[in-house]
């Protein structure tokens, strides 16, 4: 119990120290939100009315104080750029970038794994050494720019699905997957390249460990050494990059939506930060450092779930 | 010029109530005065989209302030003049207007039958409400800056109302552009309702904006279109890709991916009605040197920057007046300062920089077409004997660091005006001006703009605009470099584009004809 009270602690802790952060150098760096609105033909009435009325007018700790207090009562302000409810705005994107996110994840695990063993068993042989060289391709290929690629294949070229076109879930569930489904392949082919990887040098190195001799003496064959014993304890340490996949996937997937033009929360970080809109930016900021470290965290328990050797020291 | 500005007024007027009867009739010939196709009598009707690549900042007519904004809101809010394709203004919430005499009042007359799109008619107080507010004359701040000059609103009855006006002024016409909203209607940023051709539907940030047909727009063929939807995008590329992928019908898309747009596909050219300058900050050494500022301007070829950087997409300037803006715009200044590099290093020499100096350029790096003429710009001064280098930052730094600060020494930036008046592009040059960001102070301009102002003859009146961009030329208060072509895509099968010397995409008279 000790223990997930200090993580939720941790937890609470690293979203406002992550906060505080983003609003102190967004507030260093120059650029004025009621500047951006007004644009060239501001006034300087003009310009101090805006400021008045967007709240900007009070001090930095002021703003970000009165900020933390909203949140902390549920409201997370009126975005200075759209002139509506944050949470509106964040709440409408959810469900897209959650639904790439998993997607890609989905992805990641369905395919690493195997492909991982499949590298292991066969490295050294033409199959394995042909996996190798596709797994660094991916590794090396950003995913911006597989999403360019795959625009140009498959929207320009094989016209699956028009660039820059996007249907939402309640509209046409078969229209909204044909629309996201590349650019969930575009998050997730590196991080299966990594993943797969990573798991196939997890478990040659297992193929030295003593157990394993110890089993191969007992003549198991060598199918249930592998999935039986070599696999389990090889896939504790890919669990661990599991966590911090699930950040990345986040973090990809605002330079993929950018590049498909898909209204996820991405798209709404870029220009919240473009057009210095203090409140989503904030909101935006928070939530991502609350899905890593929530990730981290879920990442832990199932460490611990799964290897009993490892305790989590308090 | 009050003949000719009460002619204009009176034939407008005079054309409309012709025409508008004969459309009522059924007959559909008549062609209204801003729609420049002949085709109206085929059917039309269906769905248009329009990429765009910013957003609107905000659906309230009087908050709304970027030109993209404004081009959309184009659609959607009259005022009591509109503008019309060639520069004129039409008649539109009201049906005639009357100035008096001394140029204090104006009396318009509202057009009989014309609705907001709620359904209910507009009534002289909704138009008094609607100009208070924004001229601030019901208790708040003013929100449209240009209609400071306005005293009260008065209304003689039913359908009349007279503005009455702190300064005389023969050229206020130009702001009633400004938006006729419903009365006490408090939801314009989130539901605008105006009098427009077309009617608010939705709008989700970062995706879309869509406006349907309002069956009850006072011009009888007009929309021709049933729905228009705004994609809004990320970038040019982004555009490009949409066009080519069929998501958009048409978009307003950059001069460097017009050769990549393809077959099937329209190019439309016309002035972005902006100009592009080369801002020399006239308070920060050398340039508060009037002859290091003329040799700047002789050092740089405004033709080969066209040439080069927009593939000869654009007209020359020579002046902060745009070219569209045919009556004011002084073309005689055009080549006042041709490429001359020997004038150059004689000026500079003569200003005491013989061997050149060192400067700095700051550009917004979102604007390719910035930054590209920037390069081609630090070559021709180094001719010269000048040392530019190009600074880039973002848009929102290069507005609070350069633009309101003024802390830079020469800059590249295009400046649009609002309205169809040369005291949109003039204005910011008078010595105290908030926006005169290049810190030009000239006595001689200050009064001749002054006397402009008052001048009540129209004929006098272009004459002290014109004497008034030849002092900023012979004091080389900036480099004016061009007006690049705003350059537009439609998919084949659709027509009746129609540019407008004024940032505005009207989508009324955008037609399918296949």
């Amino acid at each position: 119990m000790k223990f997930y009270l200090k993580k939720l602690l941790t937890l609470l802790l690293t979203m406002v120290l992550v906060s505080l952060m983003a609003f102190a150098a967004f507030n260093l760096i120059p650029g004025d939100p009621a500047q951006l609105i007004l644009g060239t033909q501001a006034t300087p009435a003009a310009l101090a009315e805006l400021h008045q009325k967007l709240g900007l007018d009070k001090s930095m700790p002021e703003r970000y104080a009165g900020w933390l207090w909203s949140l902390l009562h549920g409201d997370m302000g009126t975005s200075l750029q759209y002139s509506r409810p944050v949470a509106e705005l964040i709440g409408s994107r959810l469900p897209v970038t959650a639904a790439l996110a998993l997607l890609a994840l989905l992805m990641i695990f369905t395919v690493s794994v195997p492909v991982g063993v499949l590298t292991a068993q066969k490295r050294g042989t033409p199959l394995g050494r042909l996996l190798d060289s596709v797994t660094m391709l991916n590794i090396s290929m950003p995913g911006f720019f597989l999403g360019i690629l795959f625009i140009w294949v498959f929207g320009l070229v094989l016209r699956f699905f028009s660039p820059g076109g996007y249907v939402s879930w309640e509209d046409d569930p078969a229209g909204f997957l044909r629309y996201m489904i590349f650019p969930s392949l575009a998050v997730a082919l590196p991080n299966i390249a990594v993943s797969s990887k990573f798991l196939r040098s997890a478990l040659v190195e297992e193929s030295h460990a003593d157990y394993v001799r110890t089993a191969v003496s007992k003549g198991l064959s060598r199918h249930i050494i592998l999935y039986r014993h070599m696999l389990k304890n090889a896939l504790i340490p890919f669990l661990t990059l599991s966590g911090m996949m699930v950040a990345e996937i986040f973090s990809g997937s605002i330079l993929i939506e950018q590049v498909f033009g898909i209204p996820g929360v991405g798209r709404l970080l870029i220009s919240s930060i473009l057009s210095r809109d203090f409140p989503l930016l904030e909101s935006l900021v928070v939530y991502i450092a609350f899905l890593v470290v929530l990730a981290n965290f879920a990442a832990d328990l199932l460490l611990q779930a799964a290897d009993p050797r490892i305790r989590v020291k308090p | 010029m009050n003949k000719n500005f009460i002619r204009k007024i009176v034939s407008a007027v005079a054309a409309a109530a012709i025409l508008l009867p004969l459309a009522a009739c059924g007959s559909g010939g008549g062609e209204s005065s801003s729609s420049s196709s002949a085709q109206s009598s085929q059917p039309s009707g269906g769905e248009f989209v329009f990429g765009m690549q910013t957003q609107p900042d905000h659906l309230d007519p009087f908050l709304a302030t970027t030109a993209d904004t404004r081009s959309i809101l184009f659609n959607l809010f009259e005022g009591l003049v509109k503008p019309d394709k060639d520069g004129n203004l039409i008649p539109a919430v009201a049906e005639s207007c009357t100035m008096s005499d001394d140029a204090l009042s104006y009396t318009f007359k509202i057009r009989k039958g014309i609705k907001f799109h709620n359904g209910k008619d507009v009534t002289a107080e909704d138009v008094k409400y609607s100009l208070d507010t924004a001229a601030g004359l019901s208790g708040g701040k003013a929100l449209v800056a240009d209609l400071t000059n306005m005293k009260s609103v008065e209304i003689n009855d039913a359908s009349t109302v007279t503005l009455h006006l702190k300064q005389a002024d023969y050229e206020f016409l130009p702001y009633l552009t400004c938006a006729i909203i419903p009365k006490d209607y408090k939801e314009q940023d989130t539901h605008p309702i105006g009098t427009g051709p077309f009617e608010f539907e939705s709008y989700t940030p970062q995706q879309s904006l869509v406006l349907k047909k309002n069956p009850d727009y006072w011009q009888k063929d007009l929309p021709k279109l049933d729905k228009v939807t705004f994609k809004l995008e990320t970038d040019s590329n982004a555009l490009l890709m949409d066009l080519q992928g069929g998501s958009v019908d048409g978009a307003s898309i950059a001069n460097n991916v017009a050769s990549q747009v393809g077959k099937g596909f329209q190019l439309i050219q016309s002035n972005s009605n902006s100009v592009q300058l080369l801002g020399l900050n006239n308070a920060k050494k050398p340039f508060d040197n009037v002859k290091v500022r003329q040799a700047v301007s002789y050092a740089i070829s405004p033709d080969e920057i066209i040439s080069t950087v927009n593939d000869g997409k654009a007209v020359r300037a020579g002046t902060p007046v745009i070219p569209g803006l045919k009556k004011y715009f002084d073309s005689g200044l055009t080549h006042a300062y041709d490429q001359n590099t020997e004038k150059a290093k004689q000026l500079l020499s003569e200003a005491g920089y013989a061997n050149g100096f060192a400067m700095t350029i700051t550009v917004p790096s979102n604007y390719t077409v910035h930054v590209d003429t920037a390069q081609v710009i630090v070559s021709e001064l180094k001719k010269a004997g000048i040392t530019a280098q190009i600074k880039q930052v973002d848009f929102a730094t290069w507005l609070s660091e350069t633009y309101t600060q003024r802390n830079y020494e020469a800059t590249i930036i295009s400046v649009d005006g609002t309205t169809l008046s040369p005291r949109s592009y003039l204005g910011r040059y008078v010595s105290g001006a908030s926006n005169n960001f290049v810190n030009y102070k000239s006595g001689e301009f200050d009064s001749v703009y002054k006397q402009a102002e008052n001048e009540p003859s129209e004929d006098k009146r272009v004459q002290l605009y014109k004497q008034a961009q030849e002092i900023l030329s012979k004091d080389a208060a900036s480099v004016y470099i061009q007006d690049i072509a705003n350059l537009n895509v439609l998919k084949d099968g659709l027509s009746g584009f129609t540019p407008y010397p004024l940032y505005v995409f009207d989508a009324s008279v955008i037609q399918r004809t296949k």
